[in-house]
């Protein structure tokens, strides 16, 4: 599938936002939201710029942007509707709690609850967000167990890694609060791992026999496309750049999301002061950076059935 | 709305034999040509006479060799929307401009409803919606629903210009819901195969698999020349002297 960068940075951007939300709101049920205006404002100004930026970001891909607001319309039978009405909703929960907290300075009562459902609406606008994928059926790397668990755990990973440095860069930061970092990189690390092995051992799926129904009488192989170029669906659904750099973009991706934000808030963990804040900032920068590329590679290495009408699949085989 | 309805009074749809389909893509340029003044108009082509050239169809012919236990063939396979009775690409369509027709069961699109998120060409697993970067919307096969219904045509052209041009016959169109239409009758004698069922979609146009060539036809073919030996006959003389060996 073609990685288009609007809903790569849209599902990178506000998965990290909706996981930043998800603790706020957990923080304000436990009762250990830290209070002060300046810590409030940004965290909450980051969070909605991303979450805003991504949607907005999700526009640019459309044919018809100004016909946006029509996808509101069915969410009974839509998962993309239903994101769109999710996402929207959730807004009201987060401006309630972003006034009450940041304006009013309050971190009891209903800001609490409005905390929980924002906390709520985060959880379910990243799931509908996760089906949209899982529920293709002709993409066999999406149409898995793995991907909604996957999409839930970065965001919440994202979301905890960013919090940490807010808090520490706001003088708030504490031992448990990298430790949640810490923890949820290494547990997205297993996750991302354990989604390349999913797909590697998972390549049962149709054939160009059964894309034709012509298996039963042999082998089938494609000896002319039905034009000389690239179409429309060889350049969005048959997208090959990324995929045949997918073992170096692996790489890149484990490094910058995982591995240097567990070395970085090692670090921060044992090392004073500023060191620690440094790290904490750092990491939660280089994953978001390493996000993008794991995100690029979600799409670059989707496969679609549409390819096997044009034999991708033998050629892949044989290369 | 695109919610599937839950049964629709006929479904009509294509069969398709790829037996005698000869892979001319006559399908291909009458459905272009009909379509890009129709419902779903125009089927945009962008540089067409560029070193690059894209644009719109409906239908695309693909070729294919098989081995088979008679030996190795070709099969020509013109591919195009199925009009599914479970439509993946009508469910995804956040905004309702997808839509699957209750009274005969056609898929079409909505161009003035479609956002162009390309999720519904996501959906689908047999490639048969093109989006239309131009307009900025999704397009696909119509199953002609403005000729099949179109009284101002003879009656005899009142088909989709796919069928209507095949010159083999290959292409056949009518209610698969009625199991007494000629096209069920076809469907059912040739063994019709739906493409991908383990997807769950229930494509409606059946696919008739190329007949077994049990009996090969008598070889009518001339023998080949023999061989024009350098050394002597007329031919050989000839071959020398136009060779200008002499």
């Amino acid at each position: 599938m073609r990685p288009a960068f609007s809903v790569i940075f849209f599902t990178t951007a506000s998965g990290a936002g909706y996981g930043l939300l998800f603790w706020l709101g957990l923080a304000a049920l436990a009762g250990i939201l830290p209070g002060g205006f300046w810590f409030g404002f940004v965290t909450m100004a980051l969070a909605v710029g991303l979450i805003s930026a991504g949607l907005l970001s999700s526009t640019a891909h459309l044919g018809r942007p100004e016909r946006a607001w029509r996808a509101f319309s069915q969410w009974r039978s839509s998962w993309l509707s239903r994101e769109g009405v999710a996402s929207v909703l959730t807004y009201l929960p987060i401006a309630a709690f972003g006034v009450g907290w940041v304006f009013l300075g309050r971190t009891g009562g209903w800001v609490v609850a409005a905390g929980a459902l924002m906390a709520l609406g985060a959880v379910v606008t990243v799931c509908m967000t996760a089906m949209i994928y899982a529920s293709l059926k002709p993409v066999r790397e999406w149409h898995n167990p793995t991907t909604l668990p996957g999409y839930l755990l970065f965001a919440a990973m994202t979301g905890a890694v960013l919090l940490n440095g807010v808090l520490h860069l706001f003088g708030h930061g504490s031992q448990p609060m990298v430790l949640l970092a810490l923890g949820t990189t290494i547990l997205g690390w297993i996750m991302k791992r354990t989604i390349w092995r999913y797909n590697a051992t998972h390549r049962d799926g149709p054939t160009l026999g059964d894309a034709t129904g012509l298996g039963n009488a042999g082998k089938v192989r494609s000896s002319q496309w039905p034009h000389t170029e690239q179409n429309y669906l060889l350049k969005e659904m048959g997208y090959k750049i990324a995929r045949k750099h997918s073992a170096r973009l692996r790489i890149i991706a484990q490094a910058l999301a995982f591995a240097a934000p567990i070395a970085l808030l090692a670090v921060a963990l044992i090392a004073p002061g500023w060191l620690s804040v440094v790290g904490c900032v750092l990491a939660a920068l280089v994953q978001l950076a390493g996000m993008l590329v794991e995100r690029w590679l979600f799409f670059a290495e989707a496969t679609h059935t549409v390819t096997l009408y044009y034999g991708y699949a033998d050629k892949e085989a044989a290369a | 709305m695109t919610c599937i309805p839950v049964k629709t009074d006929r479904k009509l749809g294509l069969a398709i034999d790829l037996d005698t389909c000869v892979g001319c893509h006559a399908c291909v340029t009458s459905c272009k040509e009909w379509n890009t003044g129709a419902h779903s108009a125009p089927l945009t082509d962008l540089l067409p006479y560029d070193a690059d050239p894209d644009g719109v169809f409906f239908n695309r012919v693909h070729t294919y060799e098989q081995d088979t236990p008679d030996g190795g063939r070709t099969v020509n396979f013109p591919r195009s929307c199925l009009h599914c009775e479970q439509p993946a690409c009508v469910t995804v369509c956040p905004t309702g401009a997808s839509y699957k027709r209750t009274s005969d069961g056609i898929v079409l699109v909505d161009q003035d409803k479609c956002i162009g998120c390309k999720l519904c060409s996501w959906a689908c697993p047999y490639g048969a919606r093109e989006f239309d970067v131009d307009v900025g919307v999704m397009k696909k096969c119509t199953l002609c629903v403005d000729r099949i219904y179109n009284e101002n045509l003879p009656e005899e052209d009142r088909v989709p210009a796919c069928v209507a041009a095949c010159p083999t016959g290959a292409r056949h169109f009518g209610d698969f819901g009625d199991p007494d239409s000629a096209i069920s009758k076809l469907s059912a004698e040739r063994g019709g195969v739906e493409l991908m069922p383990e997807l769950g979609y229930k494509p409606v146009n059946r696919y008739l698999p190329p007949r077994e060539r049990k009996n090969h036809p008598v070889n009518t073919a001339a023998k080949p020349l023999e061989a024009v030996k350098a050394e002597g006959g007329f031919l050989g003389w000839v071959d020398r002297i136009l060779s200008g060996k002499d």
